[in-house]
């Protein structure tokens, strides 16, 4: 998945201030910043980033926004493989770990968030899950995230934790996937992160997990080696760490980086 | 017969066309890990996607083989309004995203589809996250290639002599299998290698329809694109067998070709 924040916004922009004559604006003075960076975000991350790329941009007019989200493990491979990267966002720090230890990243990476995990169902939980434990009902279908992807590697620890044994029918690429085959109804439940749910909306609903058992994902965030925006991606990352990107990120869902 | 130099403005062009389809073959060969094949090829899970795959794809051609080419027959032998908007429907999983056709398969056929969700209360059968949805997501994007090429062979097959075989008084099922089907042999043979390579190779319509899991709906293509994030080298392998595979049937489809022509 992917979005761009910056080329459109840019050109209404200086529409906007030659049709006015240059009065003076209103909001924080924009930085010299300028340049295009290209973050490469968790999936799990999509909602709160589209909303974090659109608020730096408006801190930094300069700077255009590329997004790219899929599943950490996708996203650590393509970086590997010479994807154009300047940011990278991961859902786990083994992900993180690993493409520190490849050689990939420059400067130490940055906890920005952490997430918990919920059971997600159809609205209205028509099979009536209430736990972990019900995820291993005769007849139903859950499905998972592949262990490669943090969240299935959180929500194995957490069944594990749980003492509950069950086989998920599908191991699903990323979050998102599992979120629309519960959402289509192919499946009953699966296990995501409690932002997930709520960026879902009306189209799920989620089950908690208890705090026992529930696992806390970090987020940790780092520019990429060889980025050709070094100042704009660690800017970028100075704002996503900063007060203001903690409060959009708490917007979402997610708990506090400290 | 003198021959004629080559134009360069062809020459260039064309050796960079042949280029552009080599190098990532060469890429491939150059980068495996030939000292670990044998190890990434009998590993448990790769054998079980081979298996899977073999297995899967197999059974994709010959549900392709038993509705297709009466299909063919029909498109062929059959004038009737519409025969063309059938057909390109029926043709239409060549052209379209494999990922497209998997939603639509969903659609019609997953626990809340259109004829899933009857096959679902009445007789309990659930197609998505089994062996037998990727059967139907193979089949689905496979079969028009088998369809089209046995309906060329009966275009161009010589009807004279199933006239002359009717005259002599064989039944119309007969004619079908003594005469037709030997007549059309090649392409039937031809259109059941294409759609098998075909299916073999299915990843699309495959994990968004039945989904990813070892034994049951992993086929090759889908361990290949998830090793690749574990175990790169084992992936590199798994490709190579891949494409060695769909060499195979190329070149021994161009002998076919040549020998029927």
């Amino acid at each position: 998945m992917r979005k761009r924040i910056g080329l459109v916004v840019a050109t209404v922009f200086l529409a906007a201030c030659g049709g006015s004559g240059g009065t003076a604006s209103t909001s924080p003075s924009p930085t010299s910043l300028s340049g295009y960076i290209s973050v490469f975000a968790a999936a799990s991350l999509t909602a709160s980033f589209d909303a974090l790329g659109t608020s730096f941009h408006k801190a930094n007019p300069g700077v255009g926004v590329n997004l790219d989200y899929a599943g950490t493990p996708t996203l650590v491979t393509q970086i590997e493989q010479g994807a154009p990267a300047d940011v990278f966002a991961s859902a786990d720090t083994t992900n993180m770990d690993k493409l520190t230890a490849d050689g990939f990243t420059t400067g130490a990476s940055r906890v920005f968030a952490h997430n918990q995990l919920e059971i997600v169902v159809a609205p209205g939980n028509p099979k009536g899950i209430t736990g972990l434990a019900d995820l291993a009902k005769r007849g139903l279908i859950y499905i998972s995230e592949g262990p490669t992807v943090p969240a299935g590697k959180y929500s194995l620890q957490a069944l594990t934790t749980a003492g509950v044994k069950v086989t998920p029918k599908s191991l699903e690429t990323s979050v998102t996937a599992v979120i629309s085959k519960v959402e289509l109804g192919e499946a009953d439940a699966g296990i995501v992160y409690t932002t997930d749910v709520a960026a879902a909306g009306s189209k799920v609903q989620g089950v908690p997990i208890a705090a026992a058992d529930n696992e806390i994902a970090t987020y940790p965030i780092v520019a990429v080696k060889g980025t050709k925006s070094s100042a704009a991606a660690s800017a970028f990352i100075d704002y996503v760490v900063s007060g203001a990107g903690q409060s959009t990120l708490a917007t979402f869902g997610f708990l506090p980086a400290s | 017969m003198r021959r004629e130099r080559v134009p360069i403005v062809v020459v260039v062009p064309a050796a960079i066309g042949a280029a552009f389809f080599i190098l990532p073959l060469v890429g491939l060969v150059v980068r495996s890990p030939w000292r670990d094949a044998v190890t990434a090829l009998t590993a448990p899970d790769t054998i079980e996607a081979l298996k899977l795959s073999l297995v899967a794809s197999l059974s994709a051609t010959a549900l392709g083989l038993i509705l297709g080419v009466p299909l063919a027959w029909v498109y062929a032998r059959v004038e009737f309004p519409g025969r063309d908007l059938l057909r390109a429907l029926t043709t239409l999983p060549m052209v379209l995203p494999p990922v497209v056709g998997g939603i639509a398969l969903l659609l019609a056929f997953g626990r809340r589809g259109l004829f899933g969700s009857w096959l679902d209360s009445t007789f309990g059968i659930t197609l998505p996250f089994t062996t037998a949805g990727v059967v139907m997501a193979e089949t689905f994007v496979a079969m028009p290639f088998l369809i089209l090429t046995v309906e060329a062979g009966l275009r161009s097959m010589d009807r004279r002599y199933e006239e002359a075989a009717r005259a002599l008084g064989a039944s119309r099922w007969r004619v079908f299998t003594r005469v037709t089907l030997p007549l059309i042999g090649p392409s039937l043979f031809a259109g059941a290698v294409l759609c098998w390579a075909r299916a073999l190779g299915e990843f699309g319509a495959t994990i968004t329809f039945a989904g990813n899991f070892p034994g049951v709906t992993q086929t090759m293509p889908l361990a290949v694109y998830l090793l690749l994030e574990t175990n790169q080298e084992a992936s590199f392998i798994l490709s190579l067998v891949l494409l060695l595979i769909s060499l195979l049937v190329l070149v021994g489809l161009r002998h076919r070709w040549l020998g029927s022509a």
